[in-house]
């Protein structure tokens, strides 16, 4: 794998060459650790502005670890680290400076179970604005209102903002999750496989949702599923056991890959 | 190849069943016991005057308990005004702040030991603390003992009610830029509420029984508890030992007993209200 690694191309002016859209996220030289175990090998990687980057691969590769790092939150486990650098905005979030709290303002997250708080679809929203400003109450509502029309969400909880958020569908409850990200106004969504425990109608919802959220949001979204990634992306990262096989613009990703294990992975031959 | 007798095979079977039905009926056998005879002597004491009199001198016949209701009470509230929010902050530190680390581990160890040490001890080691040093039973000392004696459990339980939360919950609030006390304030005791409500209550059920680390700290009084620092606090536990051991007169036999199924309801109550909690909770994460 590490001569694979070294052909790997870390100049990316020509993946990036008709887009002009800014970089959000530059990775340089990431390399991640569960203990003594090694995940990530020397990631390199740039997100773009308010474009959606899907992360394949088969299971175990370190496409959710990879995504884990941009909001650090893996640090809630001691063993777990990280080295190399990761740019967001010029600033590098991996040095002990960056503060967490400020970053994960920034960077929402939306995990693969959806993981309503225990309490109701209202406070589940509110929770994180008010953890980030001091708004009064009619501030607070207009707010989470309008999080949950961004979600989609609105028009089906509407009359139950006051049940508890455990009580919606699975798919309600990933959108009710999306809209509690989006109501601190983060820069990025991590999205970690949003949709593998969310049923096909609330599956096509979250990708709409997806299409419309780049608009105003950048996203990184981790999937399992070769079509959603090509439906919904405008880049793709193939991982493989922690490298970075191949990053390229998704049409090209899936019509053309440069290396055999892309290639093989699209196809279906593995993974 | 011979064959073995299936009759007997098939009647060793039920003679196993048998025998540890039997087993599991004797122990049940022996609550009813106890229930039904605290039952039939404590119900004759019970009146209106037992419970809001307070306790006479001996060889006065009349009199209640209701000092020694009310000592217990205040006793018991103090040991969880301690014990509790002390056990709590504990087990949060084990679950979320030391888990799998090697102090964690030392700490979550001490404490079932703590939990073995029999109650005696825990009175013993407070007299010398507070008793002997202050010259004078007091009822805090009872609660600091009491207390003494809760927090390895509220420590334990806490631990286990929040080691239950998943941590994808955790990931979640700390993903919004959440810090790790609010996390664990607002997200983690929340999802974990019915749980930790359980593990205070029978804490304090286990301690509402306790008699000898009360003995040697609150000892027993025949006035109302009026100076809870600095004298002697009339309790049930020590009123019963006091009048079925000490005391020659009949009358003072059955008012221990009343004040015996007195702190066996109150340790039935709290008992049946954890399980109502925990099944409420139960059925609603359903």
């Amino acid at each position: 794998m590490q001569e694979n690694n070294a052909l790997f191309d870390t100049d990316f002016s020509s993946v990036f060459k008709d887009d002009p859209a800014e970089t959000l996220i530059s990775v340089k030289g990431l390399n991640f650790f569960y203990g003594k175990h090694q995940a990530l090998f020397n990631n390199y990687m740039e997100i773009k502005k308010n474009r959606v980057t899907a992360v394949i691969g088969p299971s175990g590769c370190g496409k959710s670890t990879h995504l884990r790092v941009y909001n650090r939150i893996y640090e809630l486990y001691r063993d777990q680290y990280a080295t190399g650098e990761v740019l967001l905005d010029g600033e590098d979030i991996l040095s002990p400076a960056a503060d967490v709290l400020e970053l994960r303002k920034k960077v929402g997250m939306i995990f693969q179970k959806p993981t309503p708080f225990p309490m109701s679809v209202f406070d589940n929203v509110a929770y994180g604005l008010k953890l980030h400003y001091k708004l009064s109450r009619r501030e607070i509502s207009e707010r989470v209102e309008k999080a949950l029309k961004s979600a989609a969400l609105w028009d089906e909880v509407k009359d139950k903002l006051k049940k508890q958020g455990t009580a919606l569908s699975g798919g309600q409850q990933q959108r009710l999750c999306i809209a509690r990200a989006i109501a601190v106004e983060p820069e990025i969504l991590l999205m970690d496989e949003p949709t593998s425990a969310v049923d096909p109608v609330g599956t096509l919802k979250i990708e709409n949702l997806i299409e419309v959220l780049k608009n105003k949001y950048t996203i990184v979204i981790v999937t399992h599923n070769m079509q959603q990634a090509a439906r919904v992306s405008d880049y793709t990262a193939f991982f493989y056991e922690g490298y970075i096989v191949e990053f390229d613009k998704t049409e090209n990703m899936f019509t053309k890959p440069q290396k055999k294990q892309t290639e093989a992975y699209i196809t279906g031959r593995f993974g | 190849m011979k064959s073995r007798s299936l009759i007997l095979r098939k009647t060793s079977d039920k003679v196993v069943k048998a025998v540890s039905i039997l087993a599991a009926f004797f122990g049940v056998f022996f609550l009813a016991w106890i229930m039904f005879t605290v039952l039939k002597f404590g119900f004759k004491s019970f009146s209106l005057s037992f419970l809001i009199e307070p306790t006479k001198p001996y060889g006065v016949a009349d009199g209640g308990i209701a000092n020694a209701l009310l000592g217990t009470l205040l006793i018991t509230f103090g040991a969880s005004a301690l014990g509790v929010p002390l056990g709590l902050l504990g087990g949060v530190y084990l679950s979320e702040f030391a888990k799998n680390s090697k102090k964690g581990n030392i700490i979550r160890f001490s404490a079932n030991v703590m939990m073995g040490i029999p109650s005696i001890i825990v009175g013993l080691f407070v007299y010398t603390l507070l008793v002997y040093t202050t010259k004078s039973f007091s009822g805090f000392a009872g609660s600091v003992a009491l207390a003494i004696i809760m927090f390895p459990i509220v420590v334990r339980t806490t631990d286990d009610m929040l080691s239950m939360v998943p941590n994808s919950l955790r990931e979640s609030a700390l993903a919004l830029g959440s810090s790790r006390w609010r996390t664990t304030l607002s997200i983690v005791f929340r999802a974990a509420k019915s749980g930790l409500i359980t593990g205070v209550l029978l804490s304090v059920a286990r301690v509402s029984g306790e008699t000898a680390p009360l003995l040697f700290t609150a000892l027993w009084s025949d006035s109302w508890p009026t100076s809870y620092f600095t004298q002697p606090t009339a309790n049930l536990t020590v009123t019963i030992t006091e009048y079925a051991t000490n005391s020659p007169f009949e009358q003072m036999h059955i008012k221990a007993w009343g004040a015996a199924l007195l702190v066996t309801l109150v340790v039935l109550m709290l008992n049946i209200a954890c399980r109502i909690i925990f099944m409420e909770a139960k059925h609603a994460r359903k």
